[in-house]
């Protein structure tokens, strides 16, 4: 109820201002506001098993409002799992997740390492996509094409997806993610498939769209120097439970390649190989 | 480059470009060696008319209305035909390929009459409907039914799962499914059938119409050559020909207005 006040409000005061939008924009975004829009999610005695195979043993986690956390691991160690059923797409075994408060389906969004865009569709109306109930209302349009603008792509709006690079696709997808105003975003190695450049520049996007609109983000990647970079916390995941839960108590805005970034990738490294290695 | 080609980009009408013209030197050489062998003699006019001959014999039929009266059966017979079966086979491809029941309770079915040639059922048609015009419209319906149905089905079956996962994601219920994901997506395979079928269509026809019509381009050159009237029978394989080709070019037209978001229809 509040958040729905607080998106009417600045926008039917300010219809008249030449610049509502701009307005309404900075008003979703100011820092007082912002900071109640992530949801807190909470994981009590997960399990997860497809057939003979348990994937995942036993997960309890809370996640504060508004918090960055990554997940890494090695390949098959149950990360993307973990996150395909906090997204609603998989059913759970026993345990439950539970995000705090009353959850409509828009606030929950996935984010996916191939951008799963409609190839017939185009740009815009492929953002369109991800307001999902809200889809046939008339402002459809407009909320679309600021959230692509918010990721840098608005003169791509009429363009088909086929010409698009793979960075511009996965912002696309990210647009398309982010145009519900979700309040927790889960990423499943959306970075997984660019090249090492584009990866810097949507890692800075990723970071920036977070701090601009304060959603719960969780990063499922197998990239330790991404997931220091860009969480607050890192969680280590063997065998279908949490290893190691690390705090990156690291100022932002965090430089690529320092000395603490390094030390700390250097010993969330180790982690995963001596595991690895017994 | 025929008209119908030429349609999607109407809106920047220009003449031919010489390239588009590329594609008709072989035909128009062919009809030039065909002439020059006739008129020397090369070709006795017993075997083969000349082209001029043949536009000759086209010119007297178009002036007595039988052309155009024969022309128009055929073409009438070719689309409801189609649209009878082609409608039928678009119907079960859909129903097959979105619902596991519908697939398991039919398609084995449907695969076994496949693998009949549809037209050694001319006897029994002819049998059940005499040289009626169900029986055409039967033949032709059978014959367009199974590449439509097949492709569709296929279509469906092959739309990228990961698209279809999203389209739930984002709250997509069953009919926008259909309508934003499942059907764009099969769409491509679906005018792989439909060309298909369109070959088949004709051929359909032309084989019913000689063997049991009192109408149509094929009984034309039936009776054409009762007569020893070489000159129309090459007339009518000509139509059949130009029909041919001018289907095709419909369907290529119809798919790259549809199918323009696909790479391999954007210049």
């Amino acid at each position: 109820m509040q958040q729905a006040l607080r998106f009417l409000g600045p926008e039917a005061e300010a219809v008249d201002h030449p610049d509502f939008i701009e307005q309404a924009r900075l008003a979703r975004d100011g820092s007082d506001d912002a900071s109640h829009r992530g949801l807190p999610l909470t994981i009590r005695g997960l399990r997860k098993a497809f057939g003979s195979n348990e994937v995942l043993r036993g997960i309890d986690l809370h996640i504060p409002a508004g918090q960055f956390v990554a997940i890494v691991g090695r390949s098959g160690c149950g990360k993307s799992t973990l996150l395909r059923l906090i997204a609603g797409l998989e059913k759970i075994d026993a345990g439950s997740i539970s995000f705090g408060e009353e959850t409509r389906p828009e606030d929950v969004r996935v984010m996916f390492q191939e951008p799963r865009l409609l190839p017939w569709a185009r740009v815009l109306s492929n953002v369109e996509v991800g307001l999902g109930r809200d889809r046939g209302s008339p402002d459809a349009q407009s909320r679309a094409a600021r959230a692509l603008a918010e990721v840098g792509l608005d003169e791509k709006r009429g363009d088909w997806p086929a010409v698009l690079s793979g960075g511009q696709k996965q912002r696309v997808a990210l647009a398309r993610a982010l145009v519900s105003q979700p309040r927790i975003l889960a990423f499943d190695e959306p970075l997984g498939a660019l090249d090492a450049l584009t990866r810097i520049s949507m890692q800075r996007m990723l970071g920036q769209v977070w701090r601009d609109q304060a959603f719960t983000a969780i990063l499922v990647t197998h990239d330790v120097a991404e997931a220091v970079a860009l969480a607050d916390r890192v969680l280590v995941i063997e065998d279908g439970r949490i290893a190691h839960d690390i705090n990156v108590d690291i100022a932002r805005p965090r430089r690529r390649g320092s000395a603490d970034l390094a030390a700390l990738e250097g010993s969330i490294l180790r982690d995963l190989l001596q595991t690895t290695d017994e | 480059m025929s008209l119908i080609e030429v349609l999607p980009r109407v809106r920047a009408w220009r003449l031919p470009r010489p390239d588009g013209l590329i594609q008709w030197i072989v035909p128009l050489a062919i009809l030039l060696l065909w002439q020059i062998a006739c008129v020397t003699g090369f070709v006795s006019s017993r075997v083969l008319p000349a082209p001029s001959d043949v536009a000759v014999a086209g010119w007297k039929l178009l002036a007595s209305g039988e052309l155009e009266r024969n022309i128009w059966v055929s073409f009438w017979r070719a689309s409801v035909g189609f649209v009878i079966g082609g409608g039928i086979g678009f119907a079960f491809g859909l129903a097959n390929g979105l619902s596991q029941l519908s697939s398991k309770l039919t398609d084995t079915t449907l695969q076994m009459v496949r693998n009949i040639p549809h037209l050694a059922l001319i006897p029994l048609v002819i049998l059940w409907f005499g040289i009626d015009e169900s029986a055409k419209l039967f033949l032709v319906a059978l014959g367009v039914f199974f590449p439509i149905y097949l492709n569709t089905l296929h279509g469906i079956r092959t739309v990228d799962p990961q698209l279809i996962e999203m389209g739930r994601i984002y709250g997509m219920r069953d009919g926008e499914l259909f309508r934003r994901v499942i059907f764009p997506g099969a769409l491509p395979s679906i005018f792989v059938g439909l060309r298909f079928a369109l070959g088949i269509m004709w051929l359909t026809l032309i084989v019913a119409e000689t063997i049991a019509a009192s109408s149509g381009l094929g009984y034309m050159a039936m009776q054409a050559r009762e007569f020893m009237q070489i000159d129309v029978v090459v007339l009518s394989i000509l139509i059949y020909a130009l029909l041919g080709k001018l289907a095709d070019s419909a369907s290529r037209a119809l798919e790259r207005l549809t199918l323009s978001w696909h790479p391999a229809f954007q210049k």
